[in-house]
């Protein structure tokens, strides 16, 4: 949902990236907030157990620039990936805008993904959302691993509508920035339909 | 996406003298509203040493939670909640099932007093949020809004934001 101000000429939206645990989506969300200049970003806030594990969310609000003098704010929010955090991740979910869904390119973690992707439309479909009509990017991350399947399998497996996809290494910032410009870009022209 | 939030100066104005309002005769710290989803709305009150924008997402996330576990026991929704510290207390609550007011305050009020100047405050508010509901839908019925930022964006607008 996005929130369109007219008093202070803003418009905000709220982006979430998610996929199964240990994927990458935390560290999508620390190489964006390492590599943006200060003025342009909140603090990172990471709701996270002791061992680093994403508790509720990560959220970070970044402030790109201006579109016709109207500010645009997007919040990047992620979901715990663990199975038992289900809850929270239906939570998140909650006024969604776009989506970014964080594959992890290890052949074992196939499963893992199909399961965390039917998990998302589920979620989304109890909000009353559609993930065929959402603004929604793939990132295939992992990909400096040497255990990776290859694109074009995962591409099948879980991509059948071709959306837009990108392969990424997240620790290293490889793809981070082309996933976030690509969903936000889809967020923005959504917006224009209506607006 | 029919629960976009579409907000006019002229609403504005009245949000925000609301605040101010409650935030003298609540005698409070910091007061402000929050999108369900964790955009800051607009605030009242010594906000400059305090970080609006992960509050309000917070705050967001707290209802959220509190609200999971609401239904999990068949309660509805917790519409208030309170927490206390040492030195500063925050009040939140649940206005019209859309967005959720937060009072910071120190002993310098009281829970009585910011319960009964928050109950006020929210009628007014969901006055206000009637308002802007009725008017986001008749925009929409009637097309585009004047003076949209996104009537003439091109893709051109788009990409530079990511320069
Ligand atoms: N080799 C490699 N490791 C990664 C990559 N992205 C994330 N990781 C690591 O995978 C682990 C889990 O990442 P995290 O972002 O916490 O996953 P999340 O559960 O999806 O939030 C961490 O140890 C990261 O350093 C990547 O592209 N390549
Ligand atoms: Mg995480």
């Amino acid at each position: 949902m996005s929130f369109i101000n007219y008093s202070s000429r803003e418009i905000n939206c709220k982006i979430v990236y998610y996929g199964p645990g240990l994927c990458g989506k935390t560290t999508n969300l620390q190489f964006v907030y390492k590599k943006t200049n200060p003025e342009q970003k909140g603090k990172l806030i990471s709701l996270a157990t002791e061992t680093e594990r994403t508790l509720f969310f990560d959220f970070l609000p970044l402030a790109l620039g201006d579109i016709k003098g109207f500010k645009v704010r997007f919040h990047l929010y992620t979901v715990p990936g663990q199975v038992f955090y289900a809850a929270s991740r239906k939570l998140i979910l909650k006024g969604v805008d776009g989506v970014v869904f964080v594959a992890d390119s290890q052949i074992e973690r196939m499963e893992a993904n199909i399961e965390s992707l039917d998990d998302l439309r589920i979620n989304l479909a109890e909000q009353g959302y559609e993930l065929d009509k959402l603004p929604y990017t793939i990132q295939y991350n992992k990909r400096d691993l040497s255990n990776v399947a290859p694109v074009e399998n995962m591409n099948s497996l879980l991509n059948p509508r071709n959306v837009p996809s990108f392969e990424g290494c997240a620790v290293t910032g490889v793809g981070v920035f082309e996933t976030l410009k690509n969903v936000a870009k889809q967020v923005l022209i959504e917006l224009k339909k209506h607006y | 996406m029919s629960s976009d939030l579409v907000m006019y100066e002229e609403e504005f104005q009245k949000i925000d003298e609301e605040l101010q309002k409650l935030f003298q005769q609540a005698s409070a710290k910091v007061v402000f509203l929050v999108d369900k989803n964790g955009q800051l709305i607009a605030s009242a009150g010594e906000t400059r040493e305090i970080d609006t924008t992960s509050l309000a997402s917070l705050t967001a996330g707290n209802i959220a939670a509190t609200g999971g576990i609401a239904r999990l026991l068949g309660e509805k929704e917790f519409t208030i909640l309170f927490h206390e510290g040492e030195k500063d207390n925050i009040h939140i609550s649940l206005i019209g099932q859309r967005v959720i007011l937060v009072v910071i305050f120190d002993k310098r009020s009281s829970l009585g007093l910011v319960r009964l100047r928050v109950k006020k405050a929210s009628e007014s508010l969901v006055r206000i949020f009637n308002e802007i509901t009725s008017k986001a839908e008749k925009d929409k019925s009637e097309g585009k809004l004047d003076d949209s930022p996104f009537a003439e964006i091109s893709d051109e607008d788009i990409d530079n934001l990511f320069k």
